[in-house]
């Protein structure tokens, strides 16, 4: 990127480096807090993975609706959703996005178009499939991003999803965050496919691989991807080549793979050559980018702050939000 | 005024009235459009409501259960219809992971007003995969609604309640019920969940039972009004959340009761009853509850099996005999 020409405004590229900026500090604080048992439960950290983030705020409109995994952190504050609201929800607080109910796995927004946050691996394919079925029920030309790992895309649900998306030419963008691991579990150990969006072929999807490591990549294949489905084509999948930093969850110390492998992609790191591309190519000023970093520090310790003087929820609040009903009788 | 139809003719009524009122739902399920449902329940909705709102799915029970809740939690209400809820296993991770817990796990944020319904219990030799029952499993799960009901009106009304209301619903129905025929009303009603129905009043015996079995509770309670035994049978028609109310109310009259249950035994549906009328009523109790369950084992086909297998009449006056302590 940094050698290439420069296609976006000033605008577009430090909308982007903010973004993922504020994902990876905001990642770095909750491993601190991790540390020091504030957070607590499973925990699955995006810092690599920041450029398709970044790629989906210039892409996506408001109105269009996202749902991903566990890894979901990024993806929630790419949204929209305040690093206020989500640092509570870690801290398992009554202010956090879902009140304390979701945790690391688990943030919801109507507001913002956030489905969330699904824990079991693959299970929100078909639920984006299925929001995305709402959308052409009711006429908009709204898409629904469903995102999901390269483990996800070993699960039935993905081809069950594919095949109904495609028959009904849903209007859904199916994106697989390939980070080369499920787990410990490498992807050339999980299947004779490595390729992962070849599996989009079977269903004659249009399915491109792309380099989820460069954020300018990931827009322009969004952007495309998009403007297919509002077209009314159906369904479209890009697989993202990504890479995760960290170990698949806080308690993994990621030890099936080597420290050469993880530094090749540090060197690309998503952040580091954005900032860089702003610089070298005179975007913005070296002020400009130090004026940027300063803001998003100040707004994660506020964040951290909040969520530590945030009260807890009430034990009550448990027998909230499991019914619409009011008055269901629990048993006791 | 009423009319007399069948089950399935009813429940299409139910579906069909919902559709017409609101447009957000649907139905989708495998055969139930251009094939008419694989048994008939959805009979001439294709040709009324258009593909759009009457969907024929791939056989992926995963999936479209899981299309089902997105597009609930996106504003629709969904009717997933499973062929059986023995395919439904299929989908139980969309049941039990997402519809269930989409409110709780968003606080709110977002809904799931989706009912899955389709047949549960045994329907003659159908061998081990194709008799099981599904109360107590989908009941057992808190954020779930479950309705059991073959009476063609209640089921109607019950159906109805149950695409209106905004939480999950799996509705059970059977497949050698769908031809009873019933008195239905004409016009709109409703009939409201979590409320049992006295089938038969009584005052010796409460005989507590729910889908099929209740035809084999009241064919027992017509047996023993013979012998003098007055039994009062009950309907719990939903059984998550359930009426214990009424339940405890017959129990005071009668003193003794017999739950007649088609699920197998271990941690079932007739456990819950047990637990319950002896924890709230336990001073009212003459005698133990008893329970009629399926057999506590696989099904086989042959039909020697199936009539060991599942409760009968005599098995229900066998029971009830034993807890008015009365000799043969």
């Amino acid at each position: 990127m940094v050698k290439s020409k420069i296609k976006y405004d000033k605008a577009t590229y430090l909308r982007w480096y903010e973004t993922m900026l504020q994902i990876r500090k905001f990642e770095e604080a909750t491993l601190i807090a991790y540390g020091q048992q504030k957070v607590r439960g499973f925990c699955h950290v995006y810092i690599g993975q920041e450029a398709i983030a970044g790629g989906l705020v210039s892409a996506l409109r408001k109105e269009d609706a996202i749902v991903t995994a566990y890894r979901q952190h990024g993806i929630a504050l790419c949204r929209g959703l305040s690093s206020k609201s989500c640092m509570a929800e870690l801290f398992g607080k009554a202010t956090g996005c879902v009140k304390g109910k979701g945790g690391s796995m688990h943030f919801f927004s109507n507001e913002h178009r956030f489905f969330g946050g699904n824990g079991i691996v693959g299970a929100q394919i078909p639920i984006g499939t299925g929001i995305a079925f709402a959308e052409k029920y009711r006429g908009t030309d709204n898409l629904c991003v469903t995102m999901f790992g390269d483990g996800a895309a070993r699960q039935g649900a993905l081809f069950e999803s594919y095949n109904m998306a495609m028959t009904w030419k849903l209007p859904v963008l199916y994106i697989c965050e390939n980070n080369g691991y499920a787990m410990g579990t490498s992807v050339s150990r999980t299947s004779n496919i490595q390729d992962i969006h070849k599996i989009g072929l079977a269903f004659d999807m249009p399915s491109e691989a792309v380099d989820g490591m460069n954020v300018e990549a990931v827009h322009e294949a969004l952007v495309k991807a998009a403007k297919h489905i509002r077209a009314g084509k159906g369904p479209y999948f890009l697989e993202m080549k990504t890479y995760r930093y960290k170990g698949h969850s806080v308690s993994d110390p990621a030890k099936y793979r080597t420290k050469e492998e993880v530094k090749q992609y540090r060197d690309i790191d998503p952040i580091k050559i954005t900032e860089k591309t702003i610089l070298e190519n005179s975007i913005a000023s070296e002020a400009e980018i130090k004026a940027i970093k300063e803001k998003i520090k100040v707004e994660i310790a506020e964040a951290v702050k909040f969520a530590e003087e945030s009260p807890l929820p009430t034990a009550d609040q448990l027998y909230t939000d499991n019914y619409v009903q009011e008055n269901y009788p629990f048993l006791t | 005024m009423a009319r007399k139809i069948a089950l399935r003719d009813a429940l299409r009524e139910a579906m069909s009235e919902e559709m017409r009122r609101d447009e957000n739902v649907f139905l989708m399920g495998e055969e139930v459009a251009e094939y008419n449902g694989a048994y008939k329940v959805s009979k001439g909705m294709l040709d009324e409501f258009g593909e759009k709102r009457v969907i024929d799915t791939p056989i992926s029970e995963l999936g479209f259960a899981g299309i089902g809740v997105g597009a609930a939690m996106n504003g629709l209400r969904p009717i997933v219809e499973f062929m059986t809820w023995n395919f439904a296993i299929l989908a139980f991770d969309q049941i039990v992971n997402n519809a269930a817990k989409t409110l709780s796990q968003s606080a709110g944020e977002f809904q799931c007003p989706i009912v899955f319904r389709g047949p549960s219990g045994s329907a003659g030799q159908l061998a081990q995969q194709h008799s099981q029952t599904f109360e107590s499993w989908m009941a057992n799960v808190p954020g779930l609604k479950v309705v059991s009901c073959i009476d063609p009106a209640d089921a109607k009304g019950l159906l109805k309640s149950a695409i209106r209301d905004s939480d999950p619903i799996c509705m059970m129905e059977s497949e050698v019920c769908y031809g009873d025929v019933g008195e239905v009303p004409e016009g709109e009603y409703l009939v409201p969940l979590g409320v049992a129905a006295v089938r038969r009043e009584g005052t010796d015996i409460t005989l507590v039972s729910y889908n099929k079995m209740v035809k084999t509770a009241m064919a027992a309670a017509e047996e023993l009004a013979k012998e003098g035994i007055s039994a009062e049978v009950i309907d719990l028609r939903t059984i998550r959340p359930m009426d214990h109310g009424t339940l405890i109310q017959s129990l005071k009259k009668t003193n003794r009761m017999v739950v007649i249950d088609e699920a197998w035994p271990f941690s079932g549906v007739s456990a819950e009853v047990a637990y319950m009328m002896q924890k709230h009523a336990f001073d009212y109790l003459d005698a133990p509850v008893v329970r009629i369950n399926s057999a506590d084992t696989s099904l086989g086909y042959s039909s020697v099996y199936v009539e060991e297998y599942l409760p009968n009449p005599t098995k229900v006056i066998k029971a009830v005999k034993e807890v008015m302590y009365v000799n043969n």
